[in-house]
């Protein structure tokens, strides 16, 4: 379990974090989703207590991770930034976390077979591949056979097959009851892997969900509609209690909790014009997009949309189905 | 699933929770760390070359140009033949030590491991204290070691010339070549863990070494004397002499002393500053 109260930090005059609470629940695979520069590492830092907080606490089954007896034994974590000296083998690397931890030397060699580096344990990690790192720093996390793993992108230089791998073991250490922490900016990779999501923007909560309920909520239906009746189209829709909004183009409408077939109905019935009507389904990504477009440290800001042509669809929707929430 | 299972088995737990002691881990730790990377081994490898050789070469010299040697050089023989004969390996050999002080603590920060340092030993400044303690003993004794060797060849090479007695009263300048390495390397050590970058730090060192420590000795007057003396490394190195020189102020023991507390006050900087800084 990790609960992180009103947390913040601050670089000089930048709030990297912005009080921030959230809980991690044992059992469970939590994705911690943002772009880069949200905040994500600078969190876990402050939970594994390599950063000091400007306010607030973090804290692990109740305590802070600097009065944990034994840390690896309660919480393993792989950083996303690399924590090996390369000169060193990955056997003496894990060595020497092992006996800070009173672990014995055999479980070196067990982790080090679990996440295949068995082969390569006496060779010194400068040689090693963005993959091979990433490998070694998870059988790092493991070393002490921790009830709660915090991973800053595991995925990241990891190959299709490991990424699978990853996937599984996250999986399986979850349903023994273990408290999975992971982070990443992929949406997708979060869908497939979590169980459930906490979405920062600017060192802000964004979202905190069941990964089920966020797919609910954030990726709406909605319709497109063009018309040269708008409003008498629009008077009709929201008499129903479907809520309509404008479009970039004059003429077009996005309806949404209705459905392509109803609004059909409702136009005959009424005796609308209708020119265009195409149901619509923002992808998981697109809602994760909008979600934190606002709030990503390097949001590359578009100039102003051109008059014509008509814009992209999913830019309309997806505005239209996150107002409307 | 074939993974999981050995994730699954857990560690046996040796001295889990019981109390064991905690900076004896470190400690075993911090020394797997030090005998793991080829840097501890080079350096200790030139110390252990260059200490005696320098031991070797310049008595040699000494004994092969005496006739030429004017009398202030015969007279400094005479006086402190020990210390001549420690000085010239002390003074090349510090280097290899200084330098291996500062790798064993900033690389840590060069190369991100102090996360994982700092993630395991979240208690920093115990980190500090085991890597410490294990730094200045294994140097502690690599350098009595070239120190007493790098004094018998140098004692064997002036035999023509005249006897060299280790007395009583003269082990302290033997033994004290291998207290000054110790020393410097905690010196170094320090210094790396406040520089945190590896190339600044050994140039910082490396400048006093060789550079401070003696262009200090050029400023005038009472000031330059108190400078001279109480300059860290200057300081530490009269524990190899008989006699000091005029214009240093203090015993040899004292300048040692002198050296010691520098270096346990830039320990404690040290320690205070890897507490409240971000790993």
């Amino acid at each position: 379990m990790i609960e992180v109260k009103d947390l913040v930090k601050k670089y000089g005059g930048t709030t990297a974090v912005d009080h921030l609470s959230f809980t991690v629940a044992p059992g469970r695979i939590t994705g911690f989703l943002g772009p880069n520069g949200a905040g994500k590492s600078t969190t876990m830092r402050l939970i594994l207590g390599l950063d000091r907080p400007s306010g607030g606490t973090a804290l692990i089954d109740g305590r802070l991770y600097h009065d944990l007896r034994d840390p690896l034994r309660h919480v393993g974590a792989l950083l996303e930034a690399k924590a090996v000296h390369g000169g060193r083998t990955a056997f003496n690397h894990l060595l020497y976390l092992a006996q800070t931890q009173g672990v014995p030397k055999r479980r070196v060699s067990e982790v080090l077979d679990l996440v295949g580096l068995g082969a390569v344990a006496r060779k010194r990690t400068k040689g090693f591949s963005l993959g091979m790192g990433q490998r070694l720093g998870i059988a790092a996390a493991l070393l002490a056979d921790p009830k709660i793993l915090i991973l800053d992108e595991p995925v990241n230089g990891l190959d299709p097959e490991g990424v699978v791998w990853i996937r599984e073991l996250l999986k399986a250490l979850a349903a023994d009851g273990r408290t999975i922490f992971v982070s990443s900016h992929l949406m997708n990779e979060m869908a497939v892997t979590a169980d459930h999501l906490i979405v920062i923007g600017r060192g802000q909560l964004q979202a905190d969900m069941p990964v089920a309920q966020f797919i609910a909520q954030f990726s709406d239906s909605a319709v497109l509609v063009r018309t040269p009746q708008t409003a008498e189209f629009r008077a009709a829709a929201e008499q129903r209690g479907w809520s309509v909004t404008a479009a970039a183009e004059d003429g077009m409408l996005i309806v949404t909790n209705s459905t392509a077939p109803l609004i059909g109905e409702l136009a005959a019935e009424r005796g609308l014009v209708l020119h265009e009507l195409t149901p619509q389904r923002a992808s998981l990504e697109e809602a994760y997009m909008e979600l934190t477009r606002e709030s990503g440290e390097f949001t590359h800001h578009p100039s102003p949309p051109p008059p014509s042509p008509a814009p992209s669809s999913a830019d309309a929707l997806a505005s239209g189905g996150l107002d409307g929430r | 699933m074939a993974a999981s299972q050995g994730v699954l088995a857990p560690p046996v737990a040796d001295g889990a929770g019981t109390g064991h002691s905690h900076f004896g881990r470190l400690l075993l730790a911090e020394w797997t760390k030090l005998r793991s990377v080829r840097s501890t081994y080079w350096s200790l490898i030139a110390l252990i070359i260059v200490f005696p050789f320098f031991c070797w070469l310049f008595p040699y010299l000494t004994v092969a140009n005496w006739k030429q040697a004017t009398p202030t050089q015969q007279a400094n023989l005479m006086l402190d033949p020990i210390g001549q004969v420690m000085a010239p390996g002390q003074y090349i050999g510090q280097l290899s030590i200084a330098v291996l002080g500062v790798m064993v603590s900033a690389s840590e920060y060069s190369t991100g491991m102090i996360r994982s340092t700092l993630l395991a030993s979240p208690h920093r400044v115990r980190m500090l204290a085991a890597k410490s303690v294990v730094f200045f003993l294994l140097v502690l004794v690599i350098g009595e070691v070239v120190s007493f060797v790098g004094f018998f060849i140098g004692r064997q090479t002036l035999k023509g010339l005249l006897t060299v007695n280790l007395n009583s009263g003269d082990i302290r300048q033997v033994a004290g070549g291998g207290l000054y390495l110790a020393m410097l390397g905690l010196f170094a050590l320090v210094l790396g863990s406040l520089i945190r970058h590896v190339a600044g730090a050994i140039t910082g060192i490396v400048a006093l070494l060789l550079v401070v420590s003696g262009l200090i000795s050029l400023i005038p007057g009472k000031a330059g004397k108190y400078l001279y003396t109480y300059e860290p490394t200057n300081a530490g190195f009269a524990i190899i002499a008989k006699h000091v020189p005029d214009n240093f102020l203090l015993s040899p023991w004292e300048g040692y002393g002198v050296f010691a507390a520098w270096t346990a006050a830039l320990w404690i900087l040290a320690a205070w500053l890897l507490v409240r800084r971000d790993a």
